[in-house]
């Protein structure tokens, strides 16, 4: 699914990855795991598109097309959900409007219809039910006077709708409390199936207890320092990255 | 003293070749009204950039021409948009067309040059000794002279106002009196249109007057052609208790200025000044706003909006004025400005004086442009960077628009814009 070859990368001149190899096959869930600064969030920036990152060398295959090509509503097009950190509020726009924009742009892009806006509530208020969220979230507009968790939550709710391929959730359990979390995770792992693959990307093993990850991949220095099963990730926790990669 | 423009003594060549043949020109009160505004514009002329008020606004492109006025109108070959409204008052090149328009019963709705005689010391009371109200005086050739009586809800009636081709700069200088007895209600909503390609200056001037506990709301869609000129002023004076809302949409003309002069002369009585403005490469858009506290208790809530693409420039300037009368008096001002483009500018300049001692008065300004990490959320969800960008000026319209609350007014501002965008800004 996702195929990440020798991937380097700056930000204004400062070289952050120094050659990432990693393969994501469809239907894993993979776990990225690194101190802060190792380039965690500058990884998942460069995979859905962001600017200001500055590709030096590699490649990145996504389902068969060259993912780096793209511009970033391609690749949501494409399948890929980036499931941000830091969720933009967005004062003027509603969620319900954002979120039936978002999912008729891909579903074009895809060649199927539209929804109207009849077709889209009613199956708004059915991924809202599954996720046990208030219809509230939708009223309000995107992320504006939100908590944190309500953000996250709404980052699950557009990837229950949007339905990607690949999910990359950037840090998704920071600022979470139990609760939140155990919400956040649900959606995850309703979405799991041979569809459809993520990339969790986090500081902590405590996500990973809720979302259990195929592979375990440790990021250091702007490299993959180790691989392994989700056992891994206790081991970093239990005696930490430096021990570890060594 | 400067040199007259061409432009100005044009006007006044018009108005000395013409005066007998202006409406009310053989009567008295209306030609000593006339001579007076011609004597002021004859000492002023078209206001130059020294002049404080017109600082950021360079009248130069119309002081260049020599604007006449436009031939016999044929009504029959206009197309007019559809209607907003049950009712509709339809000018075309500034003159009253009775055959586009359905004027509603219950209420006194008629051409000003029709009934000229009715509107003795009415026309001219409010009016503020600025350049462009003196042009309008000494040259105006219709309006509509609307009064609602005192209790009665006069609904919706729209204002349509049409500029001709014309193979030559045309001028007209539409005088509108729109008064509301006490306890009365209506919505006008104006719309001014005119060809892509015609030079023209659409100078309107409405008096505005609202009786104790009567409430107007005003929209105003200003869709001049891209070649034209709107200079509009709009003096209105709001009594005890009642309530003047104004909505200003600029987004067609050359060049464009909407001057408001709001009153607020007895206790309780509220102005709500919103407006956005939408400013393409080669646009200019003034919203300049004064507004006098004159008596006690009165709330004044202004919210302005500009976005400027291309190579454009927008200016604002608002002036709230809180005599030592006015007492507890409640005023609010913002101005925000979104640049789309390098190249644009915008300028602007509120400013409070205040003379009573127990006042709550704020004013606040932005300027700014898109921001990157919210374009790129949207995009990141799959909306094209095109859609994202208007979502966004949307967004940012909000706070101005949301005050529109008519449904029909609403439609239109909405088309306006989504127009705008499309053919401006994507």
């Amino acid at each position: 699914m996702l195929k990440i070859e020798g991937l380097t990368a700056e930000v204004e001149g400062k070289p952050i990855l120094k050659g990432i190899d990693l393969e994501v096959p469809a239907g894993e869930v993979h776990a990225i795991m690194g101190p802060n600064g190792s380039g965690k969030s500058t990884l998942s920036y460069v995979l859905s598109g962001r600017e200001g990152y500055e590709i030096t060398g590699g490649s990145v295959t996504f389902d068969g097309r060259d993912l780096l090509a793209m511009e970033p509503e391609e690749r949501a097009a494409a399948g890929l959900f980036l499931a941000f950190q830091y969720p933009v509020e967005l004062p003027g726009v509603g969620n319900a409007n954002f979120l039936r924009t978002a999912l008729n742009a891909i579903r074009r892009a895809r060649g199927e219809a539209e929804l109207d806006a009849m077709q889209f509530l009613k199956l708004a208020r059915a991924k809202l039910k599954a996720l046990h969220m208030s219809e509230d979230m939708i009223k309000r507009n995107v992320n504006v006077g939100f908590s944190g968790g309500e953000k996250k939550r709404n980052e699950v709710l557009q990837m229950a709708l949007l339905e990607p391929k690949l999910a990359i959730l950037d840090e998704t359990d920071s600022g979470l409390d139990i609760d939140a979390l155990k919400i956040v995770a649900d959606g995850v792992n309703a979405m799991r199936g041979p569809g459809f693959s993520a990339l969790v990307i986090t500081h902590y093993q405590r996500l990973l207890d809720h979302i259990v990850p195929d592979r375990v991949h440790v990021l250091m220095g702007g490299r993959i320092v180790k691989s392994g099963p989700a056992s891994l990730a206790l081991e970093l926790e239990a005696e930490g990255y430096a021990k570890v990669a060594a | 003293m400067n040199a007259m423009t061409t432009g100005a003594a044009a006007f006044l060549g018009r108005y000395e070749g013409l005066r007998a043949h202006l409406p009310g020109g053989r009567t008295d009160w209306v030609a000593a009204l006339r001579a007076d505004a011609a004597a002021q514009f004859r000492a002023q002329g078209l206001p130059g950039r020294q002049v404080e008020a017109w600082r950021y606004t360079d009248l130069s492109p119309i002081a260049a021409l020599g604007f006449t006025e436009a031939l016999t109108l044929a009504e029959e070959r206009l197309s007019l948009p559809a209607a907003r409204a049950p009712w509709r008052a339809v000018f075309v090149d500034g003159r009253f067309a009775a055959g586009l328009s359905s004027l509603p019963p219950g209420l006194s709705a008629r051409s000003l040059a029709a009934e000229l005689d009715a509107a003795r010391g009415l026309l001219g009371a409010l009016a503020e000794p600025t350049p462009m109200v003196a042009l309008n005086t000494m040259l105006f050739e219709d309006g509509l002279f609307l009064e609602v009586p005192p209790g009665l809800d006069a609904g919706v009636m729209e204002l349509l106002s049409i500029a001709t081709h014309a193979e030559r700069p045309i001028a007209f200088h539409p005088r509108h009196l729109i008064r509301l007895g006490a306890g009365a209600r209506l919505t006008l909503i104006e719309t001014s249109l005119g060809p892509a390609a015609a030079t023209y200056l659409h100078n309107p001037v409405f008096e505005i007057a609202v009786a104790e506990g009567a409430s107007l709301t005003h929209v105003r869609l200003q869709r001049e052609g891209r070649a034209g000129f709107q200079l509009a002023t709009v003096l209105a004076a709001v009594e005890a208790g009642a309530t003047y809302d104004n909505f200003t949409l600029n987004a067609g003309g050359r060049l464009v200025r909407n001057e408001i002069h709001a009153a607020l002369r007895g206790p309780k009585a509220a102005c709500h000044m919103n407006g956005a403005q939408l400013v393409a490469d080669g646009q200019h858009a003034d919203t300049t706003t004064f507004l006098d506290h004159a008596a006690p208790d009165c709330a004044s809530r202004q919210t302005y909006k500009t976005v400027l693409a291309g190579r454009s420039r927008g200016v604002f300037q608002g002036k709230i004025l809180v005599r030592q009368a006015a007492q507890r008096t409640d005023g609010y001002q913002m101005n925000q400005a979104l640049l789309l483009s390098e190249e644009a500018e915008i300028d602007a300049k509120p400013q409070l004086e205040i003379y009573a001692d127990d006042v709550k008065c704020s004013h606040g300004a932005t300027v700014g442009a898109l921001d990157e990490a919210q374009l790129f959320y949207l995009r990141a969800r799959g909306i094209p960077a095109a859609t994202a960008r208007s979502m966004l000026v949307e967004a940012f319209l909000t706070e101005a628009v949301e005050g529109v609350r008519d449904e029909a007014a609403r439609a239109a501002l909405d088309e306006a814009v989504a127009g705008w965008w499309e053919r401006e800004a994507a």
